[in-house]
């Protein structure tokens, strides 16, 4: 290669290499800004400012879901499989909300650890299949709830 | 001759703006016409006879012009910068031509994968947009593209012009990785990837074959769109000449 290419290749690569690290340290130092919710296990840990809007994420319990018949309140608890949190929301549910769903959660922690939510956002997986193969795959006993969504919170 | 040498050769010669406007006017003709071949099968396949999802019913169909957009959002970019590297080092024109073309199909690309993305969100997520890392990134990026456009245009010496658009085009690379890694390194909302990963693609198959298709159709159309606007751009500037 001729020399002068050479150098003009050298500095492209090198001006590259210092992005990336600076890029790097901005967001290693931003990593919390950047999620976009808690976990419970944070949030028992009390790693989360209480009283100011953040979001909450995690996987319905399943069996946690309790809606009054008079109103559109309901209550339920997400978990990370390590630790659970209780939600209560007033408003409409997305389509994909069902128990063992990751959701997200928007609003604000109360003194005492529980969750008001103002906004309800169902997560999906990365899985796509038709009904068929899931009912195979049920029937057959390879379809494990929590296996399937772990990667999902 | 050798391999190495009859590469070399025919490296060097398309290089060459008039050897590069022949050669992509002979090839211009297939490539699109193969492109709107897959576009016809992948869409009819995918939105009329692959089955609905599971969970999302036929919502998750959008699929189907979501990934082949959002994936080739970021290849264009990766070529676009390779384009602009070999013209900074090699100082040669061709390479910004052929990049200047690649950032508009790429620019069309993100927003398309925005668009469809939103309009995903709303039925599954609850939202049209929300401030997740891979959302904002893919956001990024098509400011990225619209800088590198806007800066490539607004200097009226091409070669400051090639120079500045193309250093921008190399540093927000950086960018590439953090949108693919964003569902990885950070909570986001956004779904992990299905295809793009190191272990067997987690879609069914008789709705992956309809997805490849539409990959490649978007391929297909990209290099289309570059044959036919490095030509034109190869013939203003023999304008300019005159």
């Amino acid at each position: 290669m001729h020399p002068l290419r050479r150098k003009r290749l050298m500095l492209i690569i090198y001006i590259m290499l210092i992005i990336a690290i600076v890029v790097g340290l901005i967001l290693y130092a931003l990593r919390q800004n950047i999620n976009l919710f808690y976990t419970p296990t944070q949030i028992i840990n009390n790693e989360a400012p209480k009283g100011v809007n953040i979001r909450v994420g995690g996987l319905v319990e399943v069996g946690s879901f309790k809606r009054e018949s008079d109103s559109l309140k309901s209550e339920f608890s997400v978990t990370d499989t390590e630790e659970s949190i209780v939600i209560s929301y007033e408003g409409i549910l997305p389509d994909l909300f069902r128990e063992g769903q990751g959701i997200v959660a928007k609003g604000q922690l109360t003194p005492e650890n529980r969750f008001i939510a103002d906004e309800v956002l169902a997560k999906h997986d990365e899985n796509y299949m038709p009904p068929e193969v899931k009912e195979a795959l049920e029937a057959k006993g390879y379809w494990q709830h929590d296996q399937q969504s772990q990667s999902t919170y | 001759m050798s391999v190495y040498q009859a590469i070399k050769h025919w490296w060097h010669k398309l290089g060459s703006p008039v050897h590069f406007y022949h050669f992509a006017g002979r090839h211009l003709k297939w490539t699109s016409l193969l492109a709107l071949l897959c576009y016809f099968t992948g869409l009819t396949w995918g939105l009329a006879f692959a089955p609905a999802d599971y969970q999302q019913g036929n919502s998750f169909r959008i699929i189907y012009l979501h990934v082949p957009a959002a994936a080739l959002s970021m290849g264009v970019y990766v070529s676009m910068a390779i384009c602009c590297a070999i013209g900074l080092i090699w100082k040669m024109k061709l390479t910004f031509m052929v990049a200047r073309s690649l950032a508009v199909i790429g620019a069309v690309f993100t927003a398309l994968a925005l668009f469809t993305g939103s309009v995903w969100g709303k039925p599954t997520w609850g939202t049209w947009w929300v401030w997740d890392a891979r959302l904002t990134s893919e956001l990024i990026l098509l400011f990225l593209y619209l800088g590198f456009i806007s800066l490539s245009e607004a200097l009226p010496d091409r070669d400051t012009a090639n120079k500045a658009s193309g250093i921008l085009a190399i540093v927000g690379v950086v960018n590439i990785p953090i949108i693919h890694y964003s569902v990885v390194w950070w909570q986001s909302l956004h779904q992990g990837s299905t295809i793009f990963k190191f272990a067997k693609p987690s879609i069914a198959t008789e709705m992956l074959w309809p997805l490849l298709i539409m990959m490649l159709a978007f391929s297909l159309l990209a290099v289309s769109y570059v044959f036919l606007n490095t030509r034109t751009q190869i013939l203003k500037q023999r304008i300019k000449r005159l």
